[in-house]
């Protein structure tokens, strides 16, 4: 299978930030990758790198196998961007938006018209089209940008968090959307801070923190590397706690893989078995007469997956802050990390 | 990328600027009320004590001069405003000219200049002013005016992109248009005021369009002297090599500054 999206030893930086630190990527064609890490980790940095609006310093990025760097305006003609911010003109209707777009694409003024009502439509947003964008509500004006990103039917679709800041509902719809896209055979790669969105939506999925790649494969894999559900308890008072804890030790690999919040009495543990487990906790809980306010069972959330890989939270990097704190770690040595913090 | 391309372009871009006037005419009609109320202003309240014969024939040149500079300023506020909406973002994505936006932003300006122009020439007839001359020479005036305020679109571009938000470059222009319509030959005879402002009144570019608009349009009073510069002597040609100067330095570096623009 050919690669859609090749990359290898990106390095961008912003003056003394290092917002990319050798990044290396490979994207098959038809696949959907996903690409998880907290804010400042370098998603946004590298979407930027290969959809031409950035030049990188160092390594080579390609996109439909043409070099981004070399032949920018080619590689602009078959990919499509739908960025952070919903980037739709909001004095324009929906129609003018995706006509533009395409006018813009060189699609001609018949077929750019033609797709802008045939992508409304498939967008749910007929009835919106004659209105000024700005009328529409935030899940309507992602779905109107990423339907602009459609427009010209690219060959590799770039979607940088394409689900932040959405309410639940408008978050479903555009999973549903994304999914189909896959489904049809595009090349993907999305970028998000959701582990259970790239989960879902992506064929593989590469986490990055400063810049790097710290762990990689699909998402069944990653789960198991990081360890599948957790179990959370929350105790009564924080006498209970090491009761708790030496609880929880039999159902994962060891005390490491607890964390403790004393402030809130929560204890929560990585366990493999499911709701099975939770059952004989909860028995445990009843015979050693613990008691808890609150137990569940839950995904891995990001920050699960950057302490399981990284020993450290999933922390957001403030511009200007962006020290690259020794996550040497390519994803068979993870467990060996220091804990930073 | 072909020049016809980098037209279709251009033209696209440009339609979707004016489609903003037609949504949003709130921001035309505010904007055209102020030189009007300009007009007014120095017509009625400070016209009394300003010694200059037939002084609102006189200051119509001026307000038209001040009011196109402040026109070119929507060209760097809408690409500040679209930086930060990623919609520069958008457009560097897609196969379109490199200069297409900027282009589009610029030639819409002239659009926007030319209907407050013509507003402010409605004023004007109302409070008396008139045109004394041919309709060549009045038709060369208020392109005089349209091409300096195009090439004055250029340099705000860049700084619009540069600045990248729209409240610091609103700021900014500020600083930058008031000393260059005031201290001119706008609203009062540069020999009104002292030493050093009357030199730079005299060598500003936009006194030198002011002084070619009111000769164009014969609203120069007899009984005041032109400073013996030559800048003022020579209104038309001065203004043009200010022109083909600014055009000549602004459309290269904002090309470049939109070719790197990252909002990151």
């Amino acid at each position: 299978m050919t690669d859609m999206i090749r990359t290898s030893g990106l390095v961008k930086h912003y003056g003394k930030v290092v917002a990319l630190d050798g990044l290396d990527l490979s994207v098959p064609k038809g696949t959907v990758l996903g690409l998880l890490g907290p804010n400042g980790a370098g998603k946004t940095t590298a979407v930027r790198i290969l959809t031409t609006l950035l030049d990188a310093d160092e390594g080579s990025a390609e996109v439909a196998g043409l070099d981004v760097q070399a032949e920018p305006h080619k590689v602009r003609e078959r990919i499509g961007l739908s960025g952070q911010t919903a980037a739709v003109d909001e004095h324009l209707t929906g129609f003018e938006n995706l006509d533009m777009v395409g006018r813009l694409y060189h699609l001609g003024r018949q077929r750019s018209r033609a797709r802008a009502r045939e992508l409304l439509d498939r967008f749910d947003l007929e009835e919106a089209a004659n209105r000024p964008a700005k009328t529409y509500s935030g899940g309507m004006r992602r779905r109107l940008d990423l339907a602009a990103a459609l427009v010209a039917e690219p060959e590799v679709l770039f979607l940088d968090e394409p689900t932040t800041g959405l309410d639940p509902r408008s978050r479903a719809q555009m999973w549903e959307t994304i999914q189909e896209l896959a489904r049809g055979g595009s090349t993907v790669l999305l970028t998000t801070q959701y582990m259970e969105e790239a989960d879902r939506l992506a064929d593989d999925i590469v986490v990055i923190d400063h810049g790097r790649k710290i762990a990689e494969g699909n998402p069944d894999k990653l789960k198991a590397q990081i360890g599948g559900e957790r179990v959370e308890i929350v105790v009564e008072t924080q006498d209970e706690i090491p009761a708790a804890h030496s609880l929880l030790v039999d159902f994962c690999g060891g005390e490491e893989e607890i964390q403790v919040d004393r402030q809130t009495r929560r204890l929560t543990a990585a366990v493999t078995g499911g709701v099975a487990v939770l059952k004989i906790v909860l028995q445990r809980l009843g015979e050693r007469e613990i008691k808890a306010v609150d137990i569940g069972l839950r995904r891995p959330t990001l920050d699960d997956v950057f302490l399981s890989l990284t020993g450290h939270a999933a922390e957001e990097v403030a511009e200007g802050d962006g020290q690259a704190e020794g996550t040497e770690s390519e994803r068979g040595d993870v467990r060996e990390k220091e804990a930073v913090g | 990328m072909s020049m016809a391309l980098a037209f279709s372009d251009t033209a696209v871009v440009t339609k979707r600027n004016l489609i903003k006037i037609k949504r949003v005419p709130e921001i035309l009609i505010w904007t055209t009320m102020s030189p009007i109320m300009f007009v007014l202003l120095f017509a009625y309240v400070f016209g009394g004590s300003i010694e200059i014969p037939n002084y609102r024939e006189y200051l119509i040149a001026g307000v038209f001069a001040q009011t196109v500079i402040f026109g070119s300023t929507f060209t760097g506020a809408g690409l500040a405003d679209d930086m930060t909406k990623g919609i520069i973002d958008r457009f560097r994505s897609l196969p379109m000219s490199r200069t297409a936006v900027l282009a589009g932003r610029t030639a819409s300006d002239i659009v926007y200049n030319s209907i407050s122009i013509l507003v402010m020439s409605l004023a004007g007839l109302v409070v008396g002013w008139r045109i004394h001359t041919g309709p060549i020479e009045a038709i060369g005036g208020f392109l005089l005016l349209l091409l300096f305020a195009y090439a004055v679109s250029w340099i705000m571009a860049f700084f619009g992109m540069k600045v990248s938000s729209l409240e610091v470059f609103q700021n900014a222009s500020f600083m930058f248009i008031m000393p260059v319509t005031f201290v001119a030959n706008t609203f009062v005879t540069p020999q009104a005021l002292p030493g050093p402002l009357q030199t730079f009144a005299e060598w500003n570019p936009l006194s030198a369009v002011a002084q070619a608009v009111r000769e164009a349009f014969g609203n120069l009073p007899e009984r005041v002297a032109t400073p013996d510069v030559w800048s003022l002597q020579n209104p038309v040609w001065y203004s043009l090599i200010w022109v083909g100067i600014i055009l000549a330095i602004f459309i290269p570096l904002s090309v470049r500054q939109y070719k790197k623009a990252a909002t990151r």
